[in-house]
């Protein structure tokens, strides 16, 4: 069954006189209980598709064009009112930095409890049960006494922690993670991945993963998107894409992953760096950082089509397939 | 918390110790008190006699620490012209200029905050445009104009308020006496009050509008709106709180400067405070008078700014006042 379908949206942000593409006809779609990471370079758009599904673009971003139907209503169209009762409720947000997300002049169980009485009629006493329910399912030790702290008494992790509880408060049909892991530790990072990924799988919770980390899609979520410049530009099962991706720059981006290099060689770029939002080459977006770019990657937009296992956004898809099959049987 | 309390009592002992000197400082160069005392018609013999007696010819340290050891015994020297100790003059005096402050401070508490938080939610209205514009004309024109114009305005023109003194007291204990029992006490607190806010409103607007919209732009409101919170509450509950933390430490040691307006505000709408008595006592050379104004004024500063420190120890979670004293 389908949760989230996403259908050409588009985003701007306004400028002084005109506006920018940040997001350009995206469509995606999600089913109950699946989980789906987004992966992309700083700039791609990434974080803009999570917002957007929350309908909590800041200002001078817009939603210009497209459908977000979220269990079959759309989202673009709910009024304020409406959209409010489902942020929190039934689509939850995990944000970036834990370090700055809990408000610190407020306790952590005001923060929890407001969560709940604002979506259910529920009384102090019966909220704060709830939440020492969620506190213990993240793991975080003696909750009771918990609830009571600011956050700067907790460690970023535990602080994320909390937030997944939060996410957790009132079951939603989908939670979106940006990037939750980027602000902390390496050491804690695996833990809390592994603790989102155990708790999406047995409450049967929707997930997408912002993320520029490959590695943890692959272990993360069963469909992968890639992002490039505001578009998607490849889109298929992870173990997919990780294993045999068609489009350039994702072949780049895995072939850039420390694991792929000898010890002690340079790591593999993609030459070049993305393109400003305002200043997006025609054609392909990629097409000045590409090795396989002919003269209509300059100036025709591929459209994203299936190809061997996968959606792909490349007009030269079937003969890098074949440079590359050739290469393999060479 | 009693560890950081001593601390913060010495800090201010320091700092009453150099207004202290700062002040004797005043007294010793500011003219001669002899001829405060005695007139002209004196000879110069009697007037030598008399410089000795009153200790005039020691040194400075001597002198000073005699004035020091009468101060903290709560004698500041006796106000040549009232012929009384300057501290009972001030004391007396004192009542009527806190009282001032304190209508001055509703005002400011009052709206500031609504004004304040409605023209960072609602920057773009007309209405925001107007409050805005008001109050850079506000900080701009000085306290003595705002004050002669409400009295050509509210006093004259319409006649709606009196324009000078503070009309029918009601005795409350020892000197003070006050405004706020009768209707006649508030019409005659009303525009002087309004007068000494005239500055500080909008510059507390200001401050809480541009406080304000930078915490709404933090990550935290934003989260807080991804919760699914109530808007209202998002406003006045996320936002405000960490806004008005630092408001409150600027607002501490305005209190204070407040004190200092009263000078203006006082003497225009002739209020028998203690800034108007010390207008009048430099315009007759009355050193002791000034040199106990001085402390008080800076024994009130140092008390306020004490307090609100402590405020803002217990709003502000993260500052753990227990650690800070050890």
């Amino acid at each position: 069954m389908t949760l989230l379908s996403v259908r050409d949206l588009t985003v701007k942000f306004a400028t002084r006189d005109s506006s920018v593409t940040a997001l350009n006809r995206i469509s995606f779609d999600l089913a109950k209980g699946e989980r789906l990471g987004i992966v992309g370079e700083s700039g791609a758009g990434k974080s803009i598709t999570g917002f957007s599904l929350m309908n909590l673009l800041s200002r001078p971003g817009f939603i210009d064009n497209g459908t977000i139907l979220f269990q079959g209503d759309d989202i673009v169209k709910m009024s304020e009112s409406q959209m409010r009762s489902i942020r929190g409720n039934q689509m939850a947000m995990i944000f970036q930095d834990p370090m700055v997300t809990l408000n610190p002049v407020l306790t952590i169980g005001q923060q929890m409890v407001e969560t709940l009485r604002a979506h259910r009629k529920l009384s102090q006493k019966e909220a704060e049960q709830i939440a020492i329910v969620k506190l213990r399912e993240v793991y975080i030790p003696s909750p009771e006494d918990r609830l009571g702290q600011y956050p700067h008494e907790l460690s970023g992790g535990m602080r994320q922690r909390i937030v997944i509880a939060i996410a957790l408060l009132l079951d939603p049909q989908l939670i979106i993670a940006d990037e939750p892991t980027t602000a902390l530790d390496v050491t804690i990072q695996a833990d809390i991945m592994e603790l989102l990924l155990e708790l999406c799988q047995s409450n049967k919770v929707g997930l997408i993963l912002i993320t520029h980390d490959l590695g943890v899609v692959s272990q993360m979520t069963e469909r992968t998107l890639v992002m490039y410049a505001g578009k998607i530009i490849e889109a298929g099962r992870t173990r997919e894409i990780i294993n045999d991706p068609q489009h350039p720059y994702t072949q780049g981006l895995i072939n850039a992953l420390p694991q792929q290099t000898q010890p002690g060689n340079p790591l593999k770029q993609i030459p070049g760096n993305m393109p400003s939002l305002a200043a997006i080459p025609n054609g392909c977006a990629f097409n000045p950082r590409c090795e396989y770019a002919l003269d209509h990657c300059r100036t025709t937009a591929p459209e994203i089509v299936q190809y061997a296992h996968v959606e792909v956004a490349c007009h030269e898809v079937s003969r890098l397939h074949s440079d590359k099959s050739e290469e393999r049987s060479a | 918390m009693l560890a950081y309390l001593v601390k913060r009592v010495f800090q201010a002992v320091a700092v009453m110790f150099v207004i202290s000197l700062i002040g004797f400082a005043i007294q010793d160069n500011l003219g001669d008190p002899l001829r405060e005392l005695l007139g002209q018609s004196v000879s110069e013999e009697v007037r030598q006699e008399l410089r000795e007696e009153l200790g005039l010819n020691d040194s400075f340290v001597i002198q000073y620490t005699r004035f020091l050891g009468k101060a903290l015994q709560g004698d500041l020297g006796t106000s040549y012209f009232f012929k009384e100790p300057a501290l009972d003059v001030i004391l007396k005096k004192l009542p009527a200029t806190l009282e001032l402050v304190l209508g001055a401070t509703f005002i400011i508490v009052g709206f500031s905050v609504p004004l304040g938080v409605y023209t960072a939610i609602r920057p773009n209205t007309i209405l925001s445009r107007i409050i805005m514009g008001l109050s850079i004309v506000g900080i701009s024109v000085p306290v003595f104009l705002t004050a002669i114009l409400m009295i050509y305005v509210f006093a004259v023109g319409y006649g709606w308020f009196p324009s000078f003194g503070r009309g029918d007291l009601v005795h409350v204990f020892g000197y003070w006496e006050t405004n706020f029992a009768t209707l006649d006490g508030w019409s005659h607190i009303f525009l002087p009050s309004l007068a000494l806010a005239s500055i500080m409103l909008p510059l507390f607007i200001r401050l809480i509008r541009s406080e304000m919209m930078e915490v709404l732009q933090s990550e935290y409101v934003k989260y807080a709106r991804a919760k699914g919170i109530w808007p209202w509450r998002i406003y006045f509950v996320h936002a405000l709180k960490n806004t008005l933390l630092p408001v409150i430490t600027v607002g501490g040691v305005q209190i204070g400067t407040m004190v200092a307006y009263t000078i203006l505000t006082e003497t225009v709408f002739q209020w028998p405070g203690m800034g108007f008595m010390f207008l009048e006592a430099v315009n007759r050379v009355d050193t002791p008078l000034i040199v106990a104004y001085l402390i008080v004024v800076g024994f009130i500063f140092v008390v306020t700014n004490t307090i609100v420190d402590l405020i803002y120890g217990l709003v502000n979670p993260m500052v753990n006042l227990a650690r800070m004293g050890a």
